[in-house]
């Protein structure tokens, strides 16, 4: 899974900062992404992560930092660079954010359509394999307030597949799902890992991050502060900031999330 | 031809002409506003606490009234009364117009008291119920406390909507600041700067009283309370 | 005379007026449609100069009275900048431009009551601004605009008699130019309020049964 350092990254995020109301909210964060990276970022409440990743396809305009997709540096303030970041960067929301007014099949084919000038007809039937692959083929045609979370969730990346984006990002994608939903999304994106697709995720679900992340990242306070292979940072034994951060969340809701440390 | 800001013009005989017509208008808006303000809460109260033939007949009358344009209404008012056989109701045009506008205002503010009334929820009166209050203690004390604080956007907007629609007097040829703007005109011949003069009267009132009213309505505010759209 | 041969004589001469008030409300509607969805972006989404001009437009048309404005307009500014209208295209005209400052604030309403996440995720598609509020907030911010904009509708109708002020030779004018010959007031007037009564009536209700329409499954709109 891992590819030799030395090729060129398919997506680089260097020296995020970021201020709010004169607080700087990301200090000097950066990322890199290679062919099959799954990162993970974890840290308490606060710590800047959505921000981070929110930064990255500036929905949040970064006040500090370069953003390269492959070889090209992408100048934000251009309108046309902006949307082609964009659409080859694909976003997943905590709360779904699906366009209330259009049906499954018609919230994939939107931008298929409007960004990508797919024909209608083209446009739902690329929409109608997405949907297939998150095992929604016969929902296809209901609306999301006929749709459960984890439904509405699985549609949302079904939207952001079908743009064939180079690298995906997942902002806490299941913190907003009851309990028993969480696993039927959580299993759509471990088989997005397997088949290589470039990922950076905010979670809390350790256990699953431990599992799928080729590296996590630790935030506090605006900074990654660790980052590592997860059986590294995660080790146990090891003394890190990162296990210590674990241990706590796993005190606070053992029995919750299950094991998460044998 | 003038200038078009011809302030000798406007300060000599626009200001005076119209100051005179803000009075009248003023005349018909404030006792309109409050009279036509109590009857419309009283109406409000009937229409949701009422017995039913009371609610039903109140229900009718208001819908009527909104179904109708004021200046239809002020027609029949000042025209039609007196077409009427046998009766013959003359009315001055002063009281037609008033009488128009206390009907109108107080079927629009009835809906809006009503609105919020039917808002309150069941669970407030069944706490007053349990207190031991009788009906009327409660509607007085618990419902109507809270309701005055849902429906102030909204009648206020009414106040507003009548010191607009208080130009209609002049159609009932009740001279007030439109009727003497026109006059005016009519002597002058100059009907932009007079117009336009008028028109300024209006966005000050108006400004005004959208800025008393919401000055009103963060006094009252409930602390802590989602405030109501 | 006789009140119901009256009625009956006059009443092919006030429907034909009814004729032109409906005329006067399509007009103005739409006339204040086109100007109120680009006033209600522009006041969410344009630069700082921008909506403020467009908020000083609103207040000033929901300030000054209708009356007045169409006597501004029809006497005053129209003639000023050379504009030569029909009594009718003035009406038209000024109530158009009186429910573009109501509507877009109808719409500029509904625009706000979106979650801000619609915009966020057409932007992470890649969709341009315009396009995302093409696609994604008009179509919304339209629909839960319905119930504003049938009530703009009823109270723009029962303004449009104010416009036989200026002659035009709508229902309240001819209404009254009947009565004034027949004397028979009360009757005329009387049925001329049964007429706005049954068209506002008809487009509520007609309102209601688009609602219905373009409602969206699972979708509950009745909280606006």
């Amino acid at each position: 899974m891992h590819t030799p350092a030395s090729e060129t990254p398919i997506l680089r995020a260097e020296h995020f900062s970021k201020y709010l109301g004169g607080r700087k909210i990301l200090d000097d964060c950066s990322i890199c992404m290679h062919p099959g990276d799954v990162k993970v970022l974890i840290g308490p409440s606060g710590a800047g992560k959505s921000t981070f990743l929110q930064c990255i396809n500036c929905l949040l305009e970064p006040d500090e930092g370069e953003i390269w997709l492959g070889e090209k540096q992408i100048n934000v303030k251009n309108s046309k660079e902006l949307c082609y970041l964009r659409q080859h960067v694909g976003m997943i929301f905590q709360d779904f954010n699906l366009f209330d007014h259009l049906c499954a099949q018609d919230n994939v084919a939107l931008a298929l359509r409007k960004v990508r000038g797919m024909s209608k007809q083209d446009a739902l039937k690329r929409a109608k394999e997405e949907l297939a692959r998150v095992g929604l083929a016969d929902r296809a045609s209901l609306f999301p307030a006929q749709l459960s979370g984890g439904q509405k969730q699985r549609v949302a990346i079904a939207r952001a597949l079908a743009m064939d984006p180079t690298v995906l990002l997942l902002d806490e994608p299941t913190s907003a799902l009851d309990p028993e939903l969480v696993g039927e999304v959580l299993t759509v994106i471990r088989d997005l890992a397997s088949h290589g697709m470039p990922m950076i995720m905010v979670t809390h679900q350790m256990e699953f991050a431990r599992a799928v992340a080729t590296e996590i990242l630790f935030m506090e306070q605006g900074q990654v502060i660790e980052h590592g292979a997860p059986d590294d940072l995660l080790a146990p034994g090891t003394i890190s900031r990162t296990q210590d951060f674990c241990t706590r969340l796993c005190d606070l809701c053992s029995g919750d999330t299950g094991r998460i440390e044998e | 031809m003038p200038g078009f800001l011809d302030f000798d013009f406007i300060l000599g005989r626009v200001i005076p002409y119209l100051d005179r017509g803000l009075l009248m208008s003023l005349k018909l808006i404030i006792p309109a506003t409050l009279i036509g303000g109590f009857i419309g809460i009283v109406l409000g109260v009937l229409r949701v606490f009422g017995s039913t033939a009371i609610r039903k007949s109140a229900d009718a009358f208001v819908a009527v009234i909104r179904g109708v344009p004021l200046t239809v209404q002020l027609m029949i008012l000042y025209f039609g009364l007196p077409s009427i056989p046998w009766v013959k109701i003359y009315l001055a045009p002063y009281t037609a117009a008033l009488l128009g506008f206390i009907i109108c205002t107080a079927s629009y503010q009835s809906e809006y008291v009503r609105g919020a009334l039917l808002s309150i929820q069941q669970g407030q009166i069944k706490a007053a119920q349990a207190l031991g209050m009788s009906r009327w203690q409660t509607i007085l004390f618990v419902i109507v406390p809270q309701a005055v604080r849902r429906a102030l956007p909204g009648c206020g907007n009414e106040i507003i909507y009548l010191v607009k629609y208080s130009s209609l007097a002049y159609l009932v040829t009740c001279i007030e600041l439109t009727g003497e703007a026109k006059v005016l005109v009519s002597r002058t011949f100059r009907p932009t700067e007079v117009y336009f003069a008028a028109a300024c009267y209006y966005l000050i009132i108006v400004t005004a009283a959208t800025w008393l009213l919401g000055k009103l309505e963060k006094k009252l505010e409930i602390p802590g309370a989602v405030r109501q759209k | 005379m006789n009140v119901f041969s009256a009625i009956i004589e006059a009443l092919p001469y006030i429907l034909e007026g009814t004729l032109v008030t409906i005329l006067l409300v399509v007009g103005a509607l739409s006339l204040g449609f086109c100007i109120g969805v680009p006033m209600a972006v522009g006041q969410v989404y344009a630069p700082m100069p921008i909506a403020r001009l467009i908020s000083l437009y609103v207040w000033f048309f929901r300030g000054v009275p209708v009356l007045l404005l169409l006597f501004l307009f029809y006497y005053g500014i129209f003639g000023l900048i050379g504009l030569e209208v029909s009594t009718i295209g003035a009406s038209c005209l000024v109530l158009g431009m009186t429910s573009a400052a109501y509507q877009s604030q109808i719409f500029r309403g509904a625009i706000l009551s979106l979650p801000a996440g619609q915009l966020k995720a057409g932007r992470a598609l890649g969709m341009r601004d315009g396009q995302s509020i093409i696609h994604i907030i008009l179509p919304q911010a339209l629909r839960l605009s319905i119930p504003g904009w049938s009530n703009e509708y009823s109270i723009l109708l029962k303004d449009s008699a104010m416009c036989f002020a200026l002659g035009t030779p709508e229902i309240m004018a001819r209404t009254h130019f009947v009565a004034s010959r027949t004397y028979e007031h009360l009757p005329l007037y009387i049925t001329a309020g049964l007429i706005y009564f049954a068209i506002t009536f008809a487009g509520v209700s007609m309102l209601r049964r688009l609602e219905r329409k373009v409602r969206i499954p699972g979708y509950n709109t009745s909280g606006m």
